[in-house]
């Protein structure tokens, strides 16, 4: 089989800053992470893998040169090679211009059984690309899904939705989002990492991709930022300091008569 | 798509066979940004038989549109999107936009990929730009630390998903008229994925989505030990038990608990915040409800200018002595009256 995981390289901290002019996110290079939900992803191919021998993962990710780095992690977890998409024309690619790249990338490995991607990126947080590939491949999306098993050319599969779990089976080849509940990544072993931080891996651009430079990036994208701020949410704040045991007792009374006001507390009593 | 093209198109959430409620604020949306435009709200059924379609006239639609109605309820993602996209392509609206569910999470990217249009995720505000007429949508950015407002200034339609919980449907006008329509596209003989069955979530305990009164701790509970604290407050409130994302990293309550971007949003009658900074990623998921209770040690938190009343201290100690309170005024009750 061939499984694809798409894999993305995220801040290591929630703390990124916007470059307020542009809207471009501004991050420490130093400081990044494998996407947490890509590690349960990649621990599914793996997981594959060892059902069915023969089968080929390759972790597919685009991002800054130094996005070697998540493919890295991503073979020490259990892929056996990977491809980075980079090229300063991918610059400012919204979710349909990734997606354009990332469908490109996969025509160009071949035949595929299976896609593979977190439910979500931590930093975009916006969980369309998986499906918007899928779409462009003309492949099922099977999003949020908690438990995928291989029968034939058929997985079956369990999504969470809101009010339970939807059970499927989905001929191949698909695209799949997974959720944090389909398994629990091991860490990976020191050899591993030491194999894996040895690995080198393609690097395509536009042209590897049959794609016109004004097909990707800012220029492609149909959405823009237009505006970056900070929320103005606040209310009039009536400030209570519980500062003291004479402060505490003020401070639950005002809670207390706040709630009755509201009804949560009946009135009247104490 | 240009000329003729100025509706405004909202997604029907179909959950068992039904339209879910939440439909009516997606239906509240639409007839914001239709606003002094006069443009027409039409709402999307794909798959079912609605039993009372006027139900959404009521509550601000101008034309239900009820598409493929005997198809099936709780269809897969590919038939449904195809109808989806087929509807979109007939009526040209300018505007789409659906609810950030599972479903509407899952049919908006492929449509508009399918469309060749942009789509925003999650958002928690929309609005019409005076100067263009384009759809501004709204929504936390970048671990929900700042706002950014996102336009689709070239392509049609516009498209977003939009957080449940983040408008009030409007009071139900039964006076109101509008147009009931059904449309049935042609549809493949078969697709690749079958429904084999559904299997509903059973669990008794309070669902944060529905509670009137939530309590949510964030960091500032110090320990697990103290996060303990806020089930015995949540259950002398008779509240729904809410948490950070940090509090859900560290360990001290489920993922299923979490409140904001990532997790579930809340609009109840009255949040409790105990030890919670209010990351925007946070207040995305609760800055609707009716009265927010701070209580924090950090005067200048985020959340404390967010709320209607707080409590400057020490979180845990707080918590807890509230709730010894209501539990002596709840005992007093009970022996009193």
């Amino acid at each position: 089989m061939n499984v694809i995981v798409f894999i993305k390289q995220v801040p290591g901290t929630t703390n990124v800053r916007m470059d307020p002019a542009t809207g471009a996110m501004l991050r420490d290079p130093s400081d990044t992470v494998l996407n947490p939900l890509d590690e349960h992803a990649i621990t599914e191919a793996a997981k594959i893998k060892d059902g069915q021998p023969g089968t080929v993962v390759t972790a597919l990710t685009m991002g800054p040169p130094s996005a070697v780095k998540a493919l890295q992690e991503a073979c020490a977890r259990g892929a056996d090679q990977g491809v980075l998409l980079s090229h300063k024309a991918f610059a400012g690619s919204d979710t349909i211009a990734t997606s354009r790249a990332l469908a490109a990338a996969v025509r160009k490995l071949g035949p595929v059984d299976l896609i593979l991607a977190g439910e979500k990126s931590i930093d975009g947080e916006t969980g369309q690309v998986g499906p918007m590939t899928a779409a462009m491949l003309e492949l099922p999306a099977v999003t949020f899904v908690r438990r995928l098993n291989l029968e034939g050319g058929r997985i079956r599969v369990q999504r969470l939705v809101e009010d339970g779990v939807e059970e499927l089976a989905v001929t191949l080849p698909a695209l799949v989002t997974v959720v944090r509940d389909i398994n629990n990544p091991p860490l990976p072993s020191l050899r591993r990492y030491v194999m894996a931080k040895k690995m080198t891996f393609p690097v395509w651009g536009p042209e590897e991709l049959g794609l016109k430079e004004t097909d990707t990036g800012l220029k492609a994208s149909p959405t823009r930022v237009v505006k970056v701020f900070s929320p103005k949410f606040a209310r009039s704040t009536a400030i209570f300091r519980a500062d003291g045991e004479a402060g505490l007792d003020a401070s639950v009374q005002a809670v207390i008569d706040l709630l009755r006001t509201k009804e949560i507390l009946k009135k009247g009593g104490a | 798509m240009e000329q003729n093209s100025n509706g405004i198109m909202v997604l029907a959430e179909v959950r068992g066979g039904a339209i879910h409620p939440v439909t009516r604020e997606m239906v509240a949306w639409g007839r914001k940004l239709a606003g002094q435009f006069s443009r027409p709200v039409t709402c999307v059924i794909i798959g079912i038989d609605p039993d009372d379609p006027e139900d959404l006239i009521r509550y601000g639609a101008d034309r239900v549109l009820s598409v493929n109605p005997g198809f099936t309820g709780n269809s897969p993602a590919t038939p449904t999107a195809g109808l989806f996209v087929d509807v979109i392509r007939e009526e040209r609206p300018a505007i789409v936009i659906a609810p950030a569910t599972t479903s509407g999470r899952t049919l908006m990217p492929i449509a508009a990929a399918r469309l060749n249009t942009g789509l925003t995720a999650d958002c928690t505000d929309l609005a019409i730009d005076p100067k263009d007429g384009l759809l501004l949508q709204t929504r936390p950015a970048i671990g929900g630390n700042v706002m950014a407002t996102i336009k689709t200034p070239n392509t049609l339609p516009q498209m977003a998903t939009v957080r449940p919980r983040s408008i009030r449907p409007l009071q139900p006008d039964s006076a109101r008229r509008g147009q009931v329509l059904v449309k049935t596209y042609e549809m493949p003989d078969s697709w690749p994925e079958q429904l084999l069955s559904f299997i509903r979530d059973e669990r008794k305990e309070i669902n944060l989505e529905e509670a009137e009164i939530v309590v949510t701790g964030g960091k500032g509970m110090k320990t697990k030990e103290n996060f303990a604290l806020l089930e015995d407050l949540a259950a002398a409130l008779g509240a729904g038990l809410g948490a950070t994302r940090a509090a859900v990293e560290a360990g001290w309550a489920p993922f299923t608990r979490q409140v904001g971007l990532t997790g579930k949003t809340v609009a109840p009658k009255v949040y409790i915040a105990a030890g919670v900074s209010g990351k925007i990623q946070h207040l995305a998921g609760m800055i609707t409800s009716e009265t927010i209770i701070a209580v924090n040690e950090d005067p200048e938190a985020q959340m404390v200018k967010v709320a209607d009343l707080a409590v400057i201290g020490d979180a845990p100690a707080v918590v807890e002595k509230l709730t010894k309170a209501l539990i002596h005024l709840k005992n007093k009750r009970k022996g009193g009256a």
